[in-house]
């Protein structure tokens, strides 16, 4: 997989993407789900599987090979991953935490977990940390107010949090090479 | 104990594969259907049922069936609503997760009854791990001829895909979902045309959420009148309540319609009392977006009549004292919570969340959340209260969707019954500043008499 280049003085957004064999491969399953004359349907799973591919954020690139791969304009691509906030259009960090922060979830206790893991990572909420580890970010509702407070990373739901559980979690999560993914199975 | 028509086989090792739904009655309201029934009379059981849609706005399911438009020659859909973002709101996706069949079951039925031969789950992006789930149930029942063509040999088809959404809580109204199943922004259409006429694709278009299409499976099994026989007037049978916040046990229940409200909080069936070893102070009886309701209004209402989990009784005295049964959002809080607080913080969810169509809905939400930051931090002027109240009217009833109200009621209904605090918040500034204030000294409640 190809690295975005941080350094790269005009950003990261003119890193060149291209949808790997097995990313294809799926993009072209999910489109047999629509009628062929709306497979523009198939954007937003599309654009999940393309930011996977993508070392989990949306670079313009990407988003212009998803535009290409359904034939429809670039900015119909834009106007959607700008949309919805499961799309990062930045760089982020190998696992990014999603803390709920919701009311049912502040009952019980949210924001200590939020102010726990800032003074552990040292970031503050909406930020990466140097070594591009972890991004913070405080998240709308997740449907698990019943096992609050709780945060997302990938595709795995981490309920019924404690202090001690939020630092388990973020050791066991440092030493995983791999990036966790919301389309992970 | 009530009865359970959802929830009976939840905890039954194996429910989670066909073959163990299978072993406890899976797919028999299929047989049923597709072997002995039309399509209307399907529909029939539905409609004498009374169910009711458990989505949160409660409308009629058999009526809303009967208004699908069945032009010659266009194909018709059914989608399901599992876009769950309501907070307060998880109960869809634990029967997603716990008994994906039930739901798949539940969508080949009646999608035989509305003549669909393609439908969908529009599931919300945060869900994947549960829309693999839903995939591999899909799997399971394609396989087994409970999907695809011809299925039971009866000439009827059906496919049904699992769509999913990229974290939008505005996808879940309607039209906004369809838009962002057509692969745009979720912003809501101008109804009409409904999506009974115009639906995904501009085609005919029933959509459902998760718990009323799971419950069409007992309907067929037993009978509509069966299933009418549960619960009071017209709050028929059973519904799933996600129950969180301040109570000791956390967590959905199924509830026969008509429960106390004081026995679901206080029971140990239930949510086994209020947690903390602190008294009561308010509850949110149906997600985020109906109004709180004061300590002396949720026993008993206005009228001093004991409140029951129905859609009648919750809402029973309007806006002024009542509030809504909604998706079943239940949450509790005991007197250590801030009702500013949490009112700023549901401000926030709707700031964050308008579509940004309608500007009284997108201007007024950011506007609302700035006031309310400012009441919660030891900011504001007393007449921020007031010119709060003003916002919330402006926005009610002037956007294009629903959601502009469900921002409005929140705040309306906290200025309402707990100005006191609000006051409060206005002239100790110091105080307030820690976040924590009312967990060390609640602040005193007056319970105040509506009646008469
Ligand atoms: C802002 C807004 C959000 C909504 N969110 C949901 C939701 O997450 N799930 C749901 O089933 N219905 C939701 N609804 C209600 C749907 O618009 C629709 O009424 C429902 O899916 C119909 O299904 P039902 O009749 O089975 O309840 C929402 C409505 C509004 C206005
Ligand atoms: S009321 Fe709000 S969410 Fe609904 S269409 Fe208008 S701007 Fe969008
Ligand atoms: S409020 Fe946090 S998951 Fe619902």
């Amino acid at each position: 997989m190809k690295k975005p280049d941080h350094g790269h003085p005009h950003g990261d957004n003119i890193v060149p993407f291209t949808f790997s064999e097995a990313a294809l491969a799926e993009c072209r399953e999910v489109m047999t789900h629509y009628p062929a004359e709306f497979s523009k349907s198939a954007l937003i799973p599309i654009l999940h599987i393309a930011q996977t591919d993508n070392d989990g954020w949306l670079s313009v690139p990407a988003m212009n090979a998803v535009a290409e791969l359904l034939g429809i304009q670039y900015i119909e691509v834009y106007e959607v991953a700008t949309f919805y906030s499961m799309f990062h259009l930045q760089p982020v960090g190998k696992h990014v935490l999603q803390v709920c922060f919701t009311a049912p979830c502040m009952l019980r206790g949210a924001d200590d977990v939020i102010a726990h893991i800032e003074k552990r990572l040292g970031i503050k909420e909406g930020q990466t940390t140097p070594d591009g580890v972890f991004t913070l970010q405080a998240v709308q509702c997740l449907g698990s107010c019943g096992t609050a407070p709780m945060l997302q990373c990938g595709a795995k739901y981490h309920e019924h949090l404690t202090i001690e559980k939020v630092d388990e979690l973020i050791d066991k999560l440092r030493a995983e090479p791999k990036r966790s993914n919301f389309t992970d199975r | 104990m009530g009865r359970k028509l959802l929830l009976e086989h939840i905890n039954t090792p194996g429910i989670q594969g066909l073959e163990g739904y299978r072993a406890n009655g899976g797919y028999r309201s299929v047989e049923k259907a597709l072997r002995t029934m039309s399509p209307e009379a399907v529909l029939e059981e539905v409609k004498k049922s009374g169910l009711r849609g458990r989505g949160g706005a409660g409308f009629p399911t058999g009526m809303k069936w009967s208004f699908l438009a069945k032009p010659e020659g266009v194909p018709r859909y059914l989608v399901v609503n599992a876009d769950e973002s309501e907070p307060g709101t998880f109960k869809d996706r634990y029967l997603m997760e716990r008994i994906p069949h039930m739901l798949v079951e539940g969508m080949i039925t009646s999608s035989f009854a509305l003549g669909a031969n393609t439908s969908y789950i529009y599931i919300r992006g945060e869900y994947f791990y549960v829309a693999r789930i839903l995939e591999r149930a899909l799997a399971e029942a394609r396989a087994a001829g409970w999907l695809g063509k011809n299925i039971l040999g009866t000439g009827y088809d059906l496919e049904i895909y699992v769509h999913v959404g990229a974290g939008a809580y505005i996808c879940g109204e309607e039209t906004a979902l369809l838009e962002s199943l057509e692969g745009k922004r979720g912003n809501p259409r101008i109804k009409p045309p409904f999506p009974a006429v115009k639906g995904l694709w501009q085609r005919p278009t029933v959509v459902n959420n998760v718990e009323t299409i799971c419950a069409v499976v007992p309907i067929i099994n037993d009978g509509g009148e069966e299933y009418a026989k549960i619960g009071i007037g017209k709050s028929t049978g059973t519904k799933l309540i996600s129950a969180s916040g301040h109570i000791n046990k956390p967590g959905v229940y199924e509830i026969e319609l008509g429960v106390p409200v004081e026995e679901f909080i206080n029971s140990d069936e239930y949510c086994g009392g209020v947690s903390g070893g602190r008294p009561l102070k308010a509850c949110i009886p149906g997600g985020s977006s109906v109004p709180v309701l004061p300590v002396e209004l949720i026993y008993r209402t206005a009228k001093f009549e004991t409140r029951l989990m129905t859609y009648e009784s919750l809402s029973d005295g309007g806006f002024q004292t009542g509030s809504m049964l909604g998706s079943g959002g239940f949450y509790v809080f005991n007197d250590s919570a801030c009702m500013v607080r949490a009112t700023w913080n549901h401000s926030r969810f709707y700031h964050h969340e308008s579509c940004g169509q309608c500007s009284p809905c997108r201007e007024g939400t950011g506007w609302m959340e700035k006031v309310l930051y400012r009441l919660e931090h030891g900011l504001a002027r007393m007449d921020d209260i007031d010119l709060l109240w003003d916002i919330q009217r402006r926005i009610e009833g002037n956007t294009i969707c629903p959601f502009g109200d469900a921002a409005s009621w929140p705040v309306a209904a906290a200025i309402r019954h707990f100005r006191d605090e609000f006051e409060y918040h206005a002239t100790h500034p110091t105080k307030v500043k820690d976040p924590k204030h009312f967990e060390k000294e609640p602040f005193p409640r007056v319970e105040r008499s509506y009646a008469g």
